[in-house]
């Protein structure tokens, strides 16, 4: 036992000595979650519009200022004719083109018809269907505006946002963040950390001692489950005070789950490093392996439900999509483990049979 | 000259020695284009609606078949009981629920108007406003149509109806894909480049044969050249490798200058080229190299406009994009592939690229040392 806090004591002291790797390691999550919550939002303002207005009448004026006040949109320039949309979308700054038809307001007073054509650069899907959305919805509050007095039947929609009454980004940002570090730092730290002493040459040094191989494994990775305990908590904090992300559920709860995936995580590192003999390669394994699926398929970033059937089939393959589902949960719908024990069960099962799969892939002997 | 070319011999030899390089040369494109483009994708379908009609009127029944009858929507489930619902939404089972309170026909005939309620689990806040958005589109129809119903009545109080059309340019269906596929390209270029010139160096330095090639007479220059140029080979190897399979698997349009295209590749490789060499003059183990890599690309892609869109992002961060090659060289893709433009459209960001090219350029090799 001795021994083994000696082999734990030397391990703490590679890391720490490694003031480097430890700035990133703590600083990362701070900088990456300002990132996601002061920089990275989904909601569009001041989108760069080009307004077409040959009339030029109080009608349109109206709908113009209702268009630029909406903090949505931000005038570029007015245009001259439809012409010259092309060119300004290839310009690049200009994502949508208001235009109205000639005699606008005369043809709404005669006919009570007129027409207004709303032209995107599509180049990006996304916002182009935000845009229109946006540009749609306030025409129609001002025809409604306008009809109101003339109608007589009216349905009114009420909307509750539920959990996250602002929609805020960051909501999302915060059980993803974690999922994402807590792999990086269990996963890919602790395969890197392995497979660098065999190649170093010093893990043969290691298997020669008298410390057991379950014990070095552990010696290596048990410094790793600290630092990602650590990171964890340091997101939930900052994502609590500075964004006031809620934690409605419980605390402990919330823990426990987090070690879970912890230990979910460090077993993959293990079972990456002994198959691999060099950092390159279980860098490379890592990243491909581990960070693409865990921001991208996990619902991180990307919502599950809306990708492509053999999509969803891989994403619930991974890992970290339980976790993410978890987290959110307990921490934003205050739920209760009643609500989250399948996916318990799910990561528990992963931990044991990545951890099955490295005892029978693990070599006392290296391979000359 | 030949010094250099020895050099790059001797590089290409050892990057091909290496059993895991093909693979990941040929492979992490294919599994990045794959997996990436099918996944990132924020078309809503298939929204979720718990269905609560507490007043099973025609009324009420009408506006529960426009729901159905969206695309966007599928009713997962119809019930009397609005704690229920709630109670579907605690566990994720859906994401909207519809409720439409009882005596809602009536207070629509009687007052002119009635409330129907929208309950949006909004913990996705991007996908809550969407909801919100397509469902009051719903209902705003739905409205318009009760009017129109009686045109006698519209005509006389003198409805205005103002018609919207919209269409989208470039790419009219809106596909996701031929969107994602040109900034992924850059990703797949930016993560070969960084990872494989940053590690290069580190590895020799942490094995020690950096030693070797110190006291030979290669000087900084020569070795430099011999470090990056294999690289920047591979770089632009893997683009059109890259765009070729994005050709043929995803049918991504290819508008403009394919040259123009390469030629800002190049430019980019070197920038991202020298900020792996710089990155391998202030490290000294891979774990660390890799860290300080992965740090910094992951801010470069955050920011980058690859997923969230740059001018929703604030101003200061915006002038703090200035500084991100990734940035520039999206737009390029973009602009070129998608829109066609041309030379002087994308001179700007072109320029920039040479900027940062030619400082990174300089910054890495003042701070390598032949002497450690």
């Amino acid at each position: 036992m001795k021994r083994f806090a000696g082999f734990i004591v030397k391990e703490f002291s590679h890391i720490f000595r490694d003031y480097r790797t430890l700035l990133i390691l703590f600083g990362m999550p701070a900088v990456q979650l300002m990132l996601f919550g002061y920089v990275l939002t989904n909601e569009i303002r001041d989108a760069r519009i080009a307004i077409f207005d040959p009339s030029k009448d109080a009608v349109t004026r109206k709908i113009s200022d209702k268009v630029l006040s909406s903090g949505y949109f931000k005038l570029d320039r007015n245009l001259n004719s439809v012409s010259e949309i092309d060119a300004v979308f290839r310009e690049g700054n200009v994502k949508l083109a208001l235009v109205f038809e000639p005699g606008f307001a005369e043809k709404l007073d005669k006919t009570g018809n007129a027409r207004i054509q709303i032209l995107a650069d599509a180049s990006d899907p996304n916002t182009a269907n935000l845009l229109v959305n946006y540009l749609t919805g306030i025409v129609s509050n001002y025809l409604i505006s306008v009809n109101s007095s003339r109608v007589s039947q009216q349905i009114i929609p009420e909307v509750r946002m539920m959990y996250n009454g602002q929609l805020k980004g960051v909501f999302m940002f915060v059980p993803g963040l974690m999922a994402m570090l807590l792999m990086l730092i269990s996963a890919l730290m602790t395969s890197l950390s392995i497979t660098k002493e065999k190649e170093l040459g010093t893990m043969e040094l290691l298997l020669v001692s008298p410390l057991r191989p379950a014990q070095i494994i552990v010696g290596k990775v048990f410094p790793y489950v600290f630092l990602a305990f650590i990171d964890a908590c340091i997101v939930l904090t900052l994502g609590n005070l500075v964004f006031g992300v809620p934690i409605r559920g419980s605390v402990g709860l919330l823990l426990l789950e987090s070690l879970l995936y912890i230990s979910m995580a460090l077993s993959l590192g293990i079972l990456i490093s002994s198959i691999t003999n060099s950092q390159q390669i279980a860098m490379m394994i890592s990243l491909v392996a581990l960070m693409l699926p865990t921001i991208l398929l996990s619902g991180f970033i990307f919502p599950v439900e809306n990708m492509p059937w053999i999509m969803q089939v891989l994403c619930h393959l991974m890992p970290p999509k339980y976790y993410i589902t978890i987290i959110k949960s307990i921490m934003l719908q205050g739920n209760g483990f009643m609500y989250v024990w399948k996916e318990t069960v799910v990561l528990l099962f992963f931990t044991g049979l990545f951890l099955a799969l490295s005892i029978r892939k693990f070599n006392v002997r290296l391979s000359v | 000259m030949r010094t250099i070319l020895y050099i790059i011999q001797k590089e290409f030899l050892q990057i091909f020695r290496n059993r895991s390089m093909l693979p990941i040369i040929f492979v992490v494109p294919l599994v990045q284009l794959l997996i990436l483009v099918n996944a990132a994708t924020y078309e809503m379908k298939h929204i979720r609606v718990a269905v609560v009609d507490l007043d099973l009127s025609g009324t009420s029944r009408r506006l529960v078949s426009k729901f159905q009858g969206s695309p966007f929507y599928r009713v997962q489930s119809a019930g009397f009981s609005y704690d229920q619902a709630r109670d579907g939404m605690q566990r994720g089972e859906n994401d909207m629920i519809l409720h439409i309170p009882a005596g809602f026909e009536k207070s629509l005939v009687k007052d002119g108007s009635a409330r129907v309620q929208f309950v949006v689990n909004a913990i996705n806040g991007q996908s809550a406003g969407l909801i919100n958005a397509y469902s009051t589109r719903i209902l705003l129809d739905y409205n318009r149509q009760l009017v129109m119903e009686n045109p006698a009545e519209a005509a006389v109080a003198g409805i205005r109806n103002i018609q919207t059309e919209y269409s989208f340019w470039y790419n009219p269906k809106l596909n996701y894909k031929t969107y994602m596929v040109p900034g992924i390209l850059v990703l797949l270029v930016t993560i070969i480049g960084l990872l494989l010139s940053g590690m290069n160096i580190v590895r020799e330095k942490e094995i020690g044969t950096i030693e070797q090639i110190n006291v030979t007479p290669i000087v900084k220059i020569q070795f430099i050249a011999g470090k990056l140029i294999p690289f920047w080979i591979i770089g632009l190897f893997e683009l059109a490798f890259g765009l070729t399979l994005g050709k043929l698997l995803f049918d991504i349009p290819m508008e403009g200058n394919l040259w123009l295209i390469f030629l800002s590749a190049s430019v980019y490789l070197l920038v991202i080229l020298s900020f792996g060499l710089l990155v391998s003059t202030v490290t000294y183990t891979q774990q660390q190299a890799m860290l300080v890599s992965f740090f910094f690309m992951v801010v470069f892609i955050l920011m980058s406009g690859l997923f969230t869109s740059i001018e929703s992002m604030p101003a200061w961060a915006q002038h703090l994009d200035r500084l991100n090659p990734l940035m520039y060289f999206i737009r390029i893709m973009r602009m070129v592939l998608l829109k066609g433009s041309g030379f002087a459209d994308i001179s700007p960001h072109f320029r920039a690229l040479v900027i940062y090219a030619v400082a990174s350029l300089g910054l890495a090799i003042a701070r390598y040392r032949k002497v450690s």
